[in-house]
């Protein structure tokens, strides 16, 4: 066995710098759409036609980008004649709700945050980003934030998926099962808005129709560094975004 | 029925000619052979509800066909069921049965061939189509302490009466539901697993793990908590939509999902694509499957709490993500499928460098593998452990690389080439083992020869155009495949008659290999569990749809 330890050794150290400076490493996000100023309405509305989530609204010569509603197809961005302009960040938390402003959970838990996660019928990628935090480059545990095993000892609940029929019952009954405080955040488009499965006869259409949610973080899925800025922010430890959401940016 | 091996059973391929002769010769006028159309190349038509089960043994036994699925479609007035079968090396094969909306019996297949039991199952609980003498059929994908009888959502009727996209039929839990239990020696219980386990990161699947104490007597997976209905949400969506819902049903396998359905629409419309937008296909194929076997080698590792060695196979499977996403714009290559080709071209530069930066990658999973293989106490955890052996292997239908870990040669790439894969080289490794040991290997050996063909695509890269138009006809049908890092996917399509999907059906790799991880996770110790689980691979989500 002292050869594997020798191995680990040799490797070095990896982990991102992040929080402490920005990650800038290449491929570590997708990026996400913006909010562009185009010359002319007509090239707005062209913009916002080929959206097939309806993610991009056109007011005027811009076009508006809603991460909430944004399932990362690139349509909007590859192999079209008027691109939404692209940003390449991953610090896209909000809170659910922009009026009432996210209470970031007490002081005690700033170095001390232990996570459930619950699979509420998500395609996969969400989860397995989520898993990546636990990986040797983002290595969440310097941060002191560890995932646990039993919602009885969890601060924080963290869901991905449109919460599918089936699961909305173990959904409720882990959340129920958390001692206070705790908060929710959802993670991903489909857990956030529906994304592309939306709301139907299997589908709660977000995590929001079952659950009070604190934070969300947008994305299809929202690549690692996106998901640790969401816990630095339920933790209080970074300012969440403004707003996702172009009804609330307006209103 | 007692299925009696006759002397066609042979293993060099047929020619579908032949297969048609044959079949005629057997079954003379309880069936009409005709060429099929929208990628099927064998169509057999029942006149007799009867021979079903017969000619379905015939296939799958006789004539060593793997089975693919069924699928069930409402067509005016009468039911249709295609079942489908894969002569390796000669194309696809269906048998079609119709009959009148009013029967709700039709013979089950499940005696003669396993595989179709799932499927049966399925076509129960979502068609309300009861098939005879079929052990158990009811609480599968509606789960029964949530789904009063009698929900039958996927049949068109319900469109009348229930919105499938809007309403929500909110039911109350039946308390009274209890899982059925096999296992009543004195003292036995059963231990729940999941549907939320290890910390909420394992899949949401659950487990009743019945034991007489030590061991573990028998394991039976309950699935579909993932269920999102994408076959019906589909319906009455034009193409451009389902193609999302194809590429995001199942993260782990996104572009080849997302190309078995491009083909399926690029074969209803007798679209050709370029050269180049093939080569980028086997390309982009193969780089996923890179990343899923790294993944699934990671999740082997830590099942073992070998951690120095699931940090560093952790390490490659997120340098390859990275890749991935500098390469393409997206981790989980999102976006990049469309009908008629691909929706963006990449430069000879980024081409290049995907292929020069996966040298240093595959290196590193030499070294890993070599660790590995010296790790004793890491062996003695995989070896002999969740065995699978050849004939029931062949008997459940494995595919992907658990099926060629127990000796199964089926890949879809060699058996029925789609993309331009027959102009490539490559070997489809195999195993004879059939234990987690042999998965493992499997999985090294699949990822060298992905990048042994990236490598290859790279050097016979011309420029060119990446996409074709491509205008599908207003109705039609039409099956696409491919072989998904997990193993061999259907998409099969049909458009109604005014450009908008009426009926998509999946079958997904982890369906057919869920049904048979029950044969694997028998008699064992309860420390081995996830150990299985993980060699297994299998994505619960993408089983679900």
């Amino acid at each position: 066995m002292s050869f594997w330890f020798w191995r680990g050794l040799q490797k070095g150290i990896h982990s991102t710098k992040y929080p402490r400076s920005l990650e800038l490493a290449a491929g570590v996000t997708p990026g996400r759409p913006v909010t562009t100023e185009f010359h002319s309405p007509d090239e707005a509305a062209l913009a916002a036609e080929v959206c097939p989530v309806g993610a991009i609204t056109s007011v005027g010569s811009k076009a508006d980008v809603d991460l909430r509603l944004c399932v990362h197809c690139q349509r909007c961005h590859f192999g079209c004649v008027h691109p939404v302009g692209w940003q390449t960040d991953y610090e896209w938390t909000a809170a659910q709700d922009s009026k009432a402003r996210y209470r970031p959970l007490p002081d005690a838990y700033r170095r001390s945050l232990h996570i459930m996660v619950v699979d509420a019928g998500d395609c996969g990628a969400c989860l397995h980003e989520v898993k990546q935090l636990n990986n040797p480059f983002y290595n969440m545990h310097r941060l002191g934030i560890f995932f646990t095993a039993s919602p009885r000892t969890a601060d924080m609940l963290l869901v991905v998926g449109p919460v599918t029929e089936n699961m909305r019952v173990p959904l409720l009954k882990t959340y129920e099962a958390m001692p206070d405080p705790k908060r929710v955040m959802a993670v991903g488009a489909c857990a956030v808005s529906g994304g592309v499965f939306g709301q139907s006869f299997v589908s709660a259409g977000g995590v929001a129709s079952v659950l009070p949610v604190d934070l969300e973080v947008p994305g299809d899925p929202p690549p690692p560094l996106a998901v640790l800025h969401g816990l630095l922010v339920a933790t209080g430890r970074k300012a969440p975004v403004a707003s996702n959401s172009i009804v609330e940016r307006s209103a | 029925m007692v299925v009696t091996p006759s002397p066609l059973s042979r293993s060099a391929p047929m020619q579908i000619d032949e297969i048609a002769k044959t079949a005629c010769d057997r079954f003379g006028q309880a069936i009409s052979v005709s060429h099929g159309d929208g990628g099927v190349s064998l169509s057999i038509a029942l006149n007799d509800t009867a021979t079903l089960p017969v000619i379905s043994a015939f296939l799958f036994w006789d004539l060593a066909c793997s089975f693919g699925g069924i699928v069930v479609e409402e067509l005016g007035g009468r039911w249709r069921l295609s079942y489908l079968f894969l002569a390796r090396g000669s194309g696809w094969i269906e048998i079609l049965m119709d009959v009148p909306s009013s029967t709700v019996t039709v013979p089950s297949i499940s005696a003669q061939v396993h595989a179709a039991d799932w499927h049966e199952r399925e076509a129960e609980d979502l068609f309300g189509i009861r098939f005879e003498g079929h052990p158990r059929l009811g609480d599968f994908i509606l789960h029964d302490q949530i789904w009063p009888e009698g929900v039958a959502p996927h049949r068109k009727l319900q469109r009348k009466t229930m919105d499938a996209r809007r309403d929500h039929l909110r039911h109350r839990p039946n308390a009274e539901w209890r899982p059925l239990l096999v296992v009543q020696d004195p003292g036995a219980f059963a231990m729940p697993v999941g549907p939320v386990y290890e910390g909420g990161l394992g899949q949401s699947v659950h487990f009743l793990l019945e034991t007489v104490g030590e061991d573990v007597v028998r394991a039976v997976p309950r699935l579909f908590y993932n269920f999102r209905a994408v076959e019906k949400i589909a319906e009455g969506q034009p193409i451009s939509h389902v193609l999302l819902l194809a590429e995001r049903f199942a993260a782990t396998s996104s572009f080849a999902h997302s190309l078995a359905f491009c083909l399926a629409v690029e074969r209803m419309s007798g679209t050709e694509i370029p050269a180049r937008a093939k080569n980028l296909r086997v390309l982009l194929s193969e780089l996923e499957r890179l990343r899923h076997h790294a993944g699934a080698i990671t999740a082997i590792c830590e099942s073992t709490a070998l951690s120095v060695a699931a940090s560093q196979a952790a390490m490659i499977e997120e340098r390859l993500l990275r890749a991935s996403c500098q390469f393409t714009g997206h981790r989980y290559l999102f976006g990049l499928n469309t009908p008629g080709g691909m929706r963006r071209d990449f430069t000879a530069q980024a081409c290049t460098e995907l292929s020069k930066g996966l040298d240093p990658t595959v290196s590193e999973l030499h070294r890993l593998e070599q660790g590995l293989h010296f790790t004793s106490s890491f062996l003695d955890r995989l070896e002999d452990v969740g065995i699978v052996d050849p004939e029931k292997a062949r008997d459940l239908n494995f595919v992907g690389p658990v099926g060629r870990a127990s000796n199964q040669p089926g890949d879809l790439r060699r058996d029925c080439p789609y993309s331009g894969y027959e102009t490539y080289e490559f070997k489809v490794p195999r195993e004879i083992e059939g234990d987690g040991y042999a998965r493992l290997r499997i999985l090294f050996q699949e990822a060298y020869q992905s990048a042994h063909m990236i490598r290859q695509v790279v050097e016979r890269l011309e420029p060119g155009a990446v996409s074709v138009s491509c205008k599908p006809p207003a109705h039609g049908v039409a099956l696409g495949w491919a072989e998904a890092p997990i193993g061999a996917t259907l998409h099969w399509l049909r458009l109604d008659g005014s450009g908008l999907v009426e009926r998509y059906r999946i079958v997904t790799a982890s369906f057919n290999n869920w049904l048979g991880f029950r044969v694997a996770v028998e008699d064992f110790a309860f420390q081995d569990f996830p150990i299985i689980l993980a060699s297994f691979g299998l994505s619960a989500t993408e089983c679900d749809r």
